[in-house]
């Protein structure tokens, strides 16, 4: 299962690289998402999968009574998440804005705070 | 104990709540002002504290380390948490007048509270998630500094700086979940005796080499850095100076406390790699910074190669080196946030920041052309400002350690410093103004004077007492590069201390 999992974290980034390459800022955006929840499967997949066993402890003993998957990186990956959304949802907002003030969203186009010389 | 740890970060967030509330009202910006000198109490207190006591480790919530979250302050995360309140105290009552009110309105003072708070939560973490978190943090706040106000030249910046740092975080949070798949640990010091026993030591240097680029475009060093020159010169000025002043050290800490405590397995490969890193983002910022003709942008570029003498300082990895990354880390906020001020300034009163639409400033403002000149000739290493003893340091550091390239090369980046600042004072201060405009300070009226002006004045008065009085600060970064060495006590008081 880490082995599919890690092929897809692979996938996800090499996708999101390409849509992160081009010059259109909304392709960009999505290339963020793939890549973040890319990153998001390479925390999950680093806490172990088993799937079935709560990572219970019985009274009295120090160990989970099955193998159980890690429950921390899933804390983890919960956080990362949420922060994630929330800059997405600036970004994307960033990315509107843009659009009406700037008129485009062609990236080389973007040249008001660093214009061309003469 | 870790009350003295949390104020530092409760204070600004307290702030940032009550000037939220009263961000349509004059007092919401006082808040601010109040906040950043509780802030500074607070961390004055923690400092003393940290001197008398060494390392400090508090954990949150109760849990023992490395389970809870821990809150850890050595000398390091100590000075850089004063040198925050500073900066954010000076920044603060600069924006009194800098601010518009219609900023203001928007919640201006609450966000830069919640960024001090970012950046205040970065230097004293010692757990590298809460790390991640703490940089979200400052970065959403920056964002929204960034881009208040809503000019077409804000948006641009604003869409260049989000887009590369989103990238970098990623990148930081990635690196976070394959460090924590080979050791199972996040706490920084569990990772400092957990990493060294990792099997697979080939995969413990790709795990650096993603935090070094991570961090390194939190740093801005090359080739990473083309945010920064993109976004800082088009906020207001009071954001452009806390950026300048913080948020590029935040990534240089990082990069320290790093390479110093977790990733010192392989040092002659990252710290090589460093070093190199170091000489191109010495070089190309200066470079930049020589091409170009705005106030604003040519200050930007010189954070980029400042930057480079910071980790040039890492990347040697001797004590007297470190000793001088740490001095130069200090010197360079405060002189560095208070040319940015002073750039604001001149442009109220000169009306512009292009130096080809500005001048005859020395002749009508002699007292901002006096203010502009210490902390510019601090920052190109003039003797005796505090900029000369960080150079020196970290140059004599080099060639004790037999590179006398490196040395060379940043002798010749302070000499093309002078060479931009010569520039901005030619044209600005000397040649009298394109439109005829005379420049006085008299044009402003007396509370806004005093509010520009003191935080200036005071920066300008920390970095002569630098300067003229080394010893005490010398001795100081000696000891707190003699703590980032030898880790024991930081590794000892992090996993021994009890909640």
């Amino acid at each position: 299962m880490e082995v599919v999992l890690s092929c897809l974290v692979g996938v996800l980034s090499a996708a999101a690289i390409y849509l992160m390459l081009s010059r259109d800022l909304l392709r960009f955006l999505f290339g963020l998402i793939l890549i973040s929840n890319a990153a998001n499967l390479a925390i999950f997949t680093s806490g172990r999968l088993i799937t079935g066993n709560p990572p219970l402890i019985l009274e009295g003993q120090d160990f989970p009574v099955d193998e159980a998957a890690n429950a921390l990186p899933q804390a983890l990956v919960l956080t990362a998440i949420v922060i994630g959304f929330g800059l997405f949802a600036f970004a994307l907002t960033l990315t509107l804005k843009a659009y009406r003030r700037l008129g485009t969203l062609d990236t080389s186009e973007m040249r008001v705070a660093e214009p061309r010389e003469e | 104990m870790s009350w003295v740890l949390s104020l530092p970060l409760l204070i600004p967030f307290g702030a940032a709540v009550l000037a939220f509330l009263l961000k349509d009202r004059p007092s919401g910006a006082w808040v601010s002002v109040l906040g950043s000198g509780a802030m500074l109490i607070a961390s004055i207190v923690l400092m003393v504290n940290v001197l008398a006591e060494g390392v400090i480790a508090g954990q949150m919530g109760g849990w023992p380390a490395p389970f809870g979250i821990t809150l850890v302050s050595d000398l390091l995360s100590a000075v850089m948490v004063v040198i925050t309140a500073i900066t954010a105290l000076a920044v603060s009552i600069y924006a009194l007048a800098d601010v518009r009110p219609r900023i203001a309105g928007l919640g201006y003072h609450a966000l830069f509270q919640v960024l001090i708070a970012g950046v205040a939560g970065a230097f004293l973490t010692g757990d590298l998630f809460n790390l991640y978190v703490w940089f979200e943090v400052m970065l959403i706040a920056s964002f929204g500094l960034l881009v208040m106000g809503g000019s077409r030249e804000q948006i641009d910046g604003g869409v260049k700086y989000v887009a590369l740092n989103l990238i970098s975080t990623i990148l930081f949070l990635t690196g976070i979940g394959i460090l924590y798949g080979m050791t199972g640990t996040l706490n920084m010091a569990d990772l400092a005796v957990t990493v060294p026993e990792v099997e697979n030591q080939a995969m413990v240097t790709v795990v650096a080499m993603m935090f070094m680029v991570a961090f390194g475009v939190k740093a801005a060093v090359f080739p990473l850095f083309f945010w920064l020159p993109a976004a800082y010169h088009t906020p207001a000025f009071s954001t452009s100076a806390v950026f300048a002043g913080l948020l590029t050290k935040v990534g240089v800490y990082a990069l320290i406390r790093m390479f110093t405590l977790v990733f010192v397995g392989d040092i002659s490969f990252t710290h090589e790699v460093l070093l190199w890193v170091a000489c191109f983002t010495m070089v190309t910022g200066v470079l930049g910074a020589a091409a170009q003709n705005d106030f604003r942008k040519i200050l930007s570029f010189h954070i980029v190669s400042q930057i480079g003498y910071m980790i040039l300082g890492l990347a040697l990895m001797t004590p007297l080196a470190i000793l001088g990354a740490v001095f130069y880390l200090v010197h360079h906020i405060i002189v560095k946030a208070n040319l940015f001020l002073v750039a604001g300034v001149a442009s109220r009163i000169a009306g512009d920041t292009a130096l080809k639409k500005i001048g005859g400033l020395y002749a009508f403002a002699p007292l901002l052309a006096v203010l502009f000149l210490i902390p510019a000739f601090s920052l190109a290493g003039f003797p005796p400002l505090s900029g000369f003893w960080a150079k020196f340091l970290l140059v004599r550091a080099a060639l004790e350690d037999g590179h006398g390239f490196v040395a060379f090369v940043a002798l010749a980046v302070g000499a093309l410093t002078i060479f931009s600042m010569t520039k901005i004072w030619a044209e600005a201060f000397w040649t009298p103004h394109p439109e005829g405009k005379e420049p006085r300070l008299s044009q402003l009226d007396a509370a806004t004077r005093w509010s520009l002006l003191l935080p200036i004045a005071g920066l300008a008065v920390l970095t002569c007492i630098v300067g003229l009085f080394p010893e005490p600060f010398v001795q100081f970064a000696e000891r707190a590069a003699g703590q980032l060495l030898e880790p024991t006590e930081y590794i000892e008081t992090v996993l021994g201390a009890r909640p």
